[in-house]
């Protein structure tokens, strides 16, 4: 007997877009007067993959973004190309791209529906299958009762849903998000957030999403670049990302890092007073370990560092203590909720070896 | 936030306490009406009697107030009055049309000299009519720039200084700068988002103008062009400069007023004028008031 898929997945169904794959092929970019905003980038975003570019202001993702929406052209050499197309010389408006902006841009003269129905307006789609679609599409994005409404009389998590139903509903080989939850606040970016994930996954179009915050793109990431001045510092699933991170930036970049001194001889790596073996040349080297993967240690013997707490912070589900050893910088380590420690108790700590990552 | 919170009560005894203490006193009424005085003594001298009398006096004449409609009647009139909103409306449209393209590209491009540009563009503000004139002469007259190039060109001279043609250029030339100056102030206010939303969806740089573009400066445009159509319907001093008989509205009130002394018909005119302008206006700030609000 065949399964009856939900409602929501049939609809959906009827929406499913072609999972167009995208390459860039030494695209950099540099502004007249010589700023260099990106270094020449080569990269394969899947069909049907979400890829989120994820840095600091001014790391050049947002450039990317563009360069792969037509609103910017690579320096000469780079290359765009959507499946087998070379889409590098044609503008925007030819390379059929939704596009959802941190300010939403809605056409504030427009009413939903009008906003909604402007791409397929400008496509001269006929009047009757324009007007299927928008409702369609309204009705998916649970927009349906505002049809009529002016932009200025919408929420701002209604406006971003506005803008995504205005870019979907085109059917695009491609979905550009730039920064589409900033503007909005947590509890909101949290649910919108969730509903974004949703559709792409639904959809299945091959969506490019630039966001500055970490969270994000670890929830929505098929796979995450990371970015920093102009230059791509890892790609990696959201998995590989926290936790081989490729260099130092990256891993102060996402969640919290410790760095953690120590000296290596004759394969032993000597951490405070505790000591566990280590393969790696002799001499001093810093190690990067997360706050869950420093635990209380549950007796003297087993203790690498010994430390005084200076903060602790209940989050809930775990305290966060930030821990100042008798040298070296202080360390963050999360233990659990119901911990009674508090500032200034000493405590020792245990270091998980295998958790333990040497980063250039 | 907290400083707020423990702010507020020690605040509202104090503000709450004050109107209070005001009505209290039995001289405020009389306080204000002797603040508002002067003003009302100077609208009332410069503003309100000179219109109650500009109108009774077009009413004055041995015809009454039917001088009005006799004014109106007549044939000379009525052609002044067609000339001069024609060519209100052409120097409207066209000014409008100019100063949208070059107030864009002046936002949107930055280029060597660009400063300086902004600024010379300004500079006919300070004009008065009489000098818009002698610059229209020296364009377009017969001793004029266009009349000896094309009497080099083709050996016969162009002129148009002295006409209509020249009015409308002058008036033209001198609305451009303020026009410009408020379609620039609201272009700087357009989100270039909304412009590249609507090229994602397929638009075209045209349809961008149409659809984006123009709507958002729509406002701007519908007040700075009625500005620039009461200017044109009013303005004196450039008719005058170049040739007593251009038929416009207020050449003929001067016609009227000076040389045949016909007091009651310049008077009746001048309502007219004051009437038809003040309702260009007043329709421009409703469209323009309602597009705002919808532009919210």
């Amino acid at each position: 007997m065949a399964v009856r898929p939900l409602e929501s997945a049939r609809m959906t169904d009827r929406f499913h877009l072609d999972a167009v794959p995208i390459r860039l092929d030494g695209c950099g970019k540099t502004f007249p007067g010589g700023a260099r905003a990106l270094e020449p980038l080569d990269l394969t975003i899947r069909g049907g993959e979400t890829i989120v570019f994820l840095g600091p202001s001014g790391c050049g993702k947002t450039t990317t973004l563009r360069i792969i929406a037509g609103l910017e052209s690579p320096d000469p050499g780079g290359r765009v190309l959507f499946g087998d197309e070379d889409v590098t010389d044609l503008p925007i408006e030819r390379r059929n791209v939704g596009m959802v902006f941190q300010s939403y841009a809605l056409f504030p003269n427009m009413t939903v529906a009008e906003n909604v129905a402007y791409g397929l307006k400008v496509r001269r789609v006929g009047r009757a299958e324009r007007g299927r679609r928008v409702e369609e599409m309204l009705d998916l994005m649970h927009l349906g009762e505002f049809a009529g409404r002016r932009i200025d009389q919408l929420s701002g998590g209604q406006r971003q849903r506005v803008a995504l139903a205005r870019a979907l509903v085109v059917r695009p080989r491609v979905l550009l998000l730039d920064e589409p939850l900033t503007a909005l606040d947590a509890k909101l970016r949290d649910s919108l957030r969730l509903e974004i994930d949703r559709l792409l996954r639904e959809l299945g179009i091959t969506a490019v999403y630039v966001t500055h915050d970490q969270g994000e793109a670890m929830a929505l990431g098929d796979r995450i670049v990371v970015m920093a001045k102009g230059r791509v510092a890892q790609v990696g699933t959201p998995r590989e990302i926290y936790y081989q991170p490729a260099d130092g930036f990256v891993a102060d970049f996402i969640g919290t890092m410790n760095r953690v001194g120590g000296t290596v001889r004759d394969g032993v790596l000597r951490i405070g007073r505790g000591s566990l073996p280590w393969s790696g040349p002799d001499g001093p080297v810093e190690l990067l370990t997360r706050p869950e993967d420093i635990a209380l240690a549950s007796g003297e013997a087993d203790a690498h560092l010994d430390g005084r707490i200076a903060a602790a912070v209940f989050l809930g589900d775990r305290t966060r203590l930030v821990v100042e050893p008798a040298d070296g910088p202080p360390l963050t380590v999360d233990t659990a909720g119901r911990s009674d420690l508090g500032r200034g108790d000493r405590v020792s700590l245990r270091v998980d070896p295998a958790r333990l990552l040497a980063v250039p | 936030m907290s400083a707020c919170v423990q702010h507020g009560p020690g605040d509202l005894p104090r503000s709450a306490a004050s109107p209070r203490a005001g009505r209290r006193r039995m001289g405020e009424p009389l306080r204000l009406a002797a603040l508002l005085a002067p003003a009302a003594i100077l609208f009332a001298a410069f503003f309100l009697l000179p219109l109650v009398r500009l109108i009774a006096i077009g009413a004055g004449g041995p015809q009454g107030w039917a001088a009005y409609l006799t004014t109106l009647a007549d044939p000379g009139h009525l052609d002044s009055l067609a000339s001069t909103l024609a060519l209100s409306a052409g120097v409207t449209a066209v000014t409008l049309a100019v100063s949208t393209v070059a107030g864009l590209f002046l936002v949107r491009h930055r280029f060597p000299g660009h400063a300086l540009l902004v600024a010379l563009l300004t500079f006919p503000l300070a004009f008065p009519g009489v000098v818009i004139g002698f610059m229209v002469i020296m364009l377009a007259g017969r001793q004029g720039l266009i009349g000896t190039v094309t009497q080099a060109l083709t050996g016969g001279k162009l002129v148009f200084a002295y006409s209509m043609a020249g009015l409308f250029l002058g008036y033209v030339y001198f609305s451009i700068p303020r026009v410009i100056l408020t379609v620039m102030a609201a272009a700087e206010k357009l989100d270039p988002r909304l412009e590249e939303a609507a090229r994602s969806l397929g638009a075209s740089p045209w349809r961008v103008v149409a659809d984006v573009i123009l709507p958002a400066l729509k406002p701007a445009l519908i007040s700075a062009g009625a500005l620039c159509f009461a200017t044109s319907m009013g303005a004196f001093g450039t008719a005058f400069t170049l040739a007593t008989r251009i038929n416009v509205l207020p050449m003929t009130i001067y016609t009227e007023f000076t040389l045949q002394a016909n007091i009651a018909a310049a008077a009746a005119l001048s309502v007219l004028l004051g009437l038809i302008t003040w309702a260009a206006l007043a329709v421009a700030r409703s469209v323009a008031g309602t597009s705002v609000a919808a532009a919210g």
